[in-house]
């Protein structure tokens, strides 16, 4: 029973959504379907506060190591919970002047809205610049000519590199329209760095792409009809308590 | 030398990248851009409507990205206030509500004549809904399905910009400026694609060849990564010359400076670590 | 007579006159003229719910005329039937706009339509209303999609018909996929190291097939570290994919036979933000240094974060997932990715069970249904191009050609369409 009704429920649903496609009076069905969705999430969050602050609490009752840094997660898990839902310095909405409640959380002076714009802001944008430093380490690892397919990638990463900045102006700026043989041939101007990697992007790129979405959309195809048809239900847990 | 360069600390190529970003950014240094294809499409589509078009600007990024897609939610907004386009702002993701905030800080700040005090007339700022792809659906068929309010709680019956909006599939262009999920790939395929709005979009550099294969039929046009935001930035100021003296109007072009270095040390460290690799194998050999 | 017709004529004269004097007035503004050719038409292939309006732009609605003649047009409707019918205004479209979606029908009941050009200083046209009512019908089945339909059904049957012959006992070859065949060597490695495995499924929900995909992945990673002994840990992002994850390795300790092993505590939430998630994750990384890695499910721009600090710590590393735009990070940085589609054949190679198998074999059909179409369209595309290069000769086959070409276009891949 355990793992029959929520495929019961899996495959109906999922068989209705696939209908919305080409049944026009089913449209609503699946705008409801995903209504649903929106409100079990929202309830798993309760879910997902709760294991956060369970996990949390054990390890500083336990005293494991780095339990400093679950202190810290409580600390600010509970400020931003109160600062937010309390709705701290923020002022009424001018259409409901008489309820203290109605302004937005976020309202620009309020204090969740200062942790958002000098405490959230700044370390997302420094986990996101992260990048510009792991790519060249990466880049420094896994960009060797090993064989011939490493290299013709090696090469190509250079142009494109250098195609997407003022150097493919600097470097090949100055070659001429003129054509190389003939007179409706290849002119010298088409080997600048940024043509290339336009070259590059929408002739070799764009078409890798599209084979790989091509593989994929089978993929997430078949393995739908496997959720829906109850072949594979790995995900669904086991049948038995252990 | 070499037992050096192959325990070479990754920390140290950290650093490195740090000046290269750091130094021009300091700086300033800009290079001027010449549009391509893609970016003009983008100008042409914003240019060539009419004043006063209606145009949904879908801001789907946070701060994180903000860094990338700022300078191109800025250079569409300056663009559409420029066109005085009446502009419906709205986003997705729960962190774009401030992002907007920065679109609208520019209309009120730069073009108070069109814009200041005219919330609702020129402008409309519908905020976040939840439901990722769920309320694009929605949106093109039935906006206020999904949007009763504003984000100030004002019923859209109520605002002159959307009383009569049955769904955005009514409006004249969609721009969209995203950083992930959901973002650009999903307006196109649940709203501009089956009802044939107009679109462009900017987005990230990484996601920029899974939208490639949109254009020319369902996008119009693609700003990608800061050389796109560059180039878009670039082409303003090339038809409204009054938008060169504003330095926030150049944010992109800002820049390329530090991407230009980035890349050059990029293809340095990948040379070293080919000069490296070949080391190691002559050393192997011999 | 004559004096009776002399009281008409004066009668309706002044008024006349003072009307005419008033118009004259204010001449300097002029209504525009009216937009002409207004038709209205049924939205086909929808619920019923819509219809088209087209119309034929008023003459004064010019391009590069200042000030402009024509600002913008009202349309408003009626209920042909109702008793006491007045026209509500349903949308503005500005000038140079000739067509308006009005979907806020109600099926079966017949609408009438007008239209109306506003100029400056809100004057208005005489308004032009559509000749004969019109009604928004059902259509039970979307019409435009039913190409869409057949390669849904032949897809799809052809999964469902190779799942039935994997059951019926007809053994599927199936080729290697050596990032699959890593997962039990990672796994064999931090047993004898003594270390953690660590799984993450991704940062979406679980109404992502990705997700879904990482988890099936996670029922055959847990079962092998169930054999092994080995401590399996899997931080989520969301909370349903924490419950789903427990759910999964529970039945795979259970099955394993080492349902004492399992501990729930292990498959933990973290944050659903994005970037503090890398940032718990990869902090546990660098201080738990564990052995092996594996990323299954949908990832953005953390699939560097996370695959480089992996890296570093020297974990073996095995991604797999369907974002096109990540699959180059984790190629660079981990030492074996699933591309694509292979993650999502994954859980049907680790599973070994025929019908799973019998799913890739769909799977490889749709890609030769995929790759025959895209020859046929390369080719009619290729022969047209060639053909209205300007070879009279062949009018008769261009025209089939070009006739196929446009088909191919309208219904195949046309709105309606894919």
């Amino acid at each position: 029973m355990k793992r029959t009704i929520p495929l019961f429920i899996s495959a109906v649903t999922g068989f209705v959504l696939i209908a919305t496609a080409f049944i026009p009076k089913f449209v609503d069905w699946g705008n409801d379907a995903m209504a649903w969705f929106n409100l079990l999430a929202a309830f798993a969050f309760v879910l997902g506060g709760g294991n956060l602050l369970k996990m949390q609490l054990q390890k500083i009752s336990a005293q494991q190591p780095g339990w400093g840094y679950s202190a810290v997660t409580l600390i600010a898990f509970f400020i931003t919970l109160f600062v937010g839902l309390a709705k701290v310095g923020v002022h009424p909405n001018v259409n409901f002047p008489e309820f203290a409640w109605s302004g937005d959380y976020l309202e620009e002076g309020s204090v969740f809205w200062w942790f958002f714009e000098y405490i959230f802001t700044p370390l997302s944008a420094t986990m996101f610049a992260l990048l510009a430093f792991y790519i060249s380490s990466a880049a420094f690892r896994a960009f060797r000519a090993k064989n011939t397919e490493a290299t013709i990638l090696l090469i190509i990463a250079v142009i494109v590199l250098l195609g997407r900045t003022y150097a493919s102006e600097w470097l090949t700026g100055g070659f001429s329209n003129e054509p190389i043989f003939g007179e409706n041939g290849i002119t010298y101007s088409d080997f600048k760095l940024d043509h290339l990697t336009q070259i590059i992007m929408e002739d070799f790129t764009t078409p890798g792409m599209r084979a790989i979405k091509i593989g994929i959309a089978l993929g997430v195809a078949s393995t739908s009809l496997k959720v829906l048809l109850g072949v594979d239900r790995s995900y669904l847990g086991s049948d038995q308590e252990a | 030398m070499l037992k050096i360069l192959q325990n070479l600390d990754r920390r140290w190529i950290f650093l490195l990248m740090f000046v290269a970003v750091a130094v021009p950014l300091i700086m300033g240094t800009t290079f001027p851009e010449t549009p391509s294809g893609e970016v003009i499409a983008v100008f042409d589509a914003v240019d060539n409507l009419p004043d006063g078009s209606n145009i949904v600007m879908a801001l789907d990024y946070d701060p994180a990205s903000a860094g990338e897609l700022q300078p191109m939610a800025s250079a569409f907004t300056r663009h559409c206030a420029l066109k005085k386009h009446n502009i419906y702002f709205m986003t997705l993701w729960p962190q774009g509500i401030p992002m907007i905030q920065s679109s609208i800080d520019i209309l009120n700040e730069e073009y108070p004549k069109t814009y200041k005090g005219k919330y609702g007339t020129k402008y409309v700022n519908l905020g976040f809904r939840a439901g990722n792809e769920g309320v694009i659906k929605l949106v093109v068929e039935d906006l206020k399905k999904s949007y009763s309010a504003d984000i100030h709680g004002t019923n859209l019956d109520n605002i002159p910009l959307t009383k009569n909006l049955k769904n955005i599939q009514q409006v004249d262009l969609l721009c969209n400026v995203s950083a992930g999920y959901p973002g650009s790939q999903e307006w196109v395929l649940y709203g501009s694609s089956p009802f044939d709005i107009p679109t462009v979009v900017g987005c990230t550099g990484v996601q920029a060849p899974i939208m490639l294969p949109y254009i020319p039929d369902q996008l119009t046009g693609m700003l990608a990564a800061i050389k796109g935001a560059a180039e878009y930035e670039q082409a303003i100021i090339n038809h409204y010359p009054q938008l060169a003296e504003n330095p926030k109007a150049k944010e992109g072009l800002i820049r390329m400076g530090p991407q230009l270095v980035a890349h050059v040390l990029l293809i340095g460290l990948i040379a070293l670590g080919n000069v490296i690799y070949f080391w190691e194998r002559k050393q192997g050999t011999a | 007579m004559f004096k009776w017709i002399n009281l008409v004529i004066k009668r309706l004269m002044i008024p006349l006159l003072i009307v005419t004097s008033g118009v004259a007035l204010v001449a300097a503004a002029e209504p525009p003229a009216p937009p002409t050719d207004f038709r209205a038409e049924d939205v086909p292939g929808d619920a019923g719910t819509a219809i088209d309006l087209f119309w034929t732009l008023s003459p004064d609605d010019e391009e590069n005329t200042k000030p402009r003649k024509v600002l913008r047009y009202v349309i408003s409707r009626k209920e042909a039937d109702h008793k006491d019918p007045t026209y509500e205004n349903i949308g503005e479209p500005t000038y140079r706009v000739n067509t308006f979606r009005d979907s806020n029908c109600k099926t079966g009941i017949p609408y009438l339509y007008r239209i109306e050009a506003v100029g400056q200083e809100s004057l208005t046209s005489t308004p032009v209303v559509i000749s004969e009512p019109v009604i928004a019908s059902l259509q039970w089945f979307n019409l435009q999609r039913s190409w869409f339909a057949v390669f849904v059904f032949l897809i799809c049957g052809s999964v469902i018909v190779f799942i039935e012959m994997a059951r019926r006992g007809k053994t599927l070859k199936i080729r290697k996929i050596a990032g699959l065949e890593a997962i039990k060597d990672a796994v064999g490695r931090a047993t004898e190291m003594g270390r953690s495995c660590l799984f993450i499924p991704g940062i979406q929900d679980i109404n992502d097939i990705q997700t879904v995909a990482g988890i099936t992945i996670l029922a055959q990673v847990a079962k092998t570290t169930a054999d092994y002994r080995a401590k399996l840990e899997v931080p989520t992002s969301r909370s349903l994919v924490m419950t789903t994850a427990r759910d999964t390795v529970e039945a795979a300790y259970l099955a394993a036979g080492r349902p004492d092993e399992y501990n729930e505590d292990d498959i933990y939430y973290i944050t659903d933000e994005q970037f503090g998630y890398v940032a718990s994750v990869t902090g546990k990384m660098v201080r738990d240094k564990p052995a092996a890695c594996f990323y299954m499910g949908a990832f953005y721009a953390e699939s560097l974060i996370l695959a480089e600090t992996g890296n570093s710590v020297g974990a073996i590393q095995v991604a797999g997932t369907a974002m096109p735009t990540q699959l180059p990070f984790f190629v660079a940085a981990c030492d074996f990715t699933l591309i694509g589609e292979e993650f999502f054949a994954a859980s049907a190679y680790l599973s070994g069970e025929p019908q799973q198998l019998g799913s890739l074999k769909g799977q490889d059909f749709g890609k030769l249904i995929g790759g025959i179409l895209l020859l046929v369209g390369c080719l009619i595309m290729t022969l047209s191009a060639f053909e209205t290069r300007g070879e009279k000769q062949a009018e008769k086959s261009q025209s089939f050609l070009h006739s196929a070409q446009t088909y191919i276009k309208e219904n195949i891949l046309g709105k309606g369409g894919f």
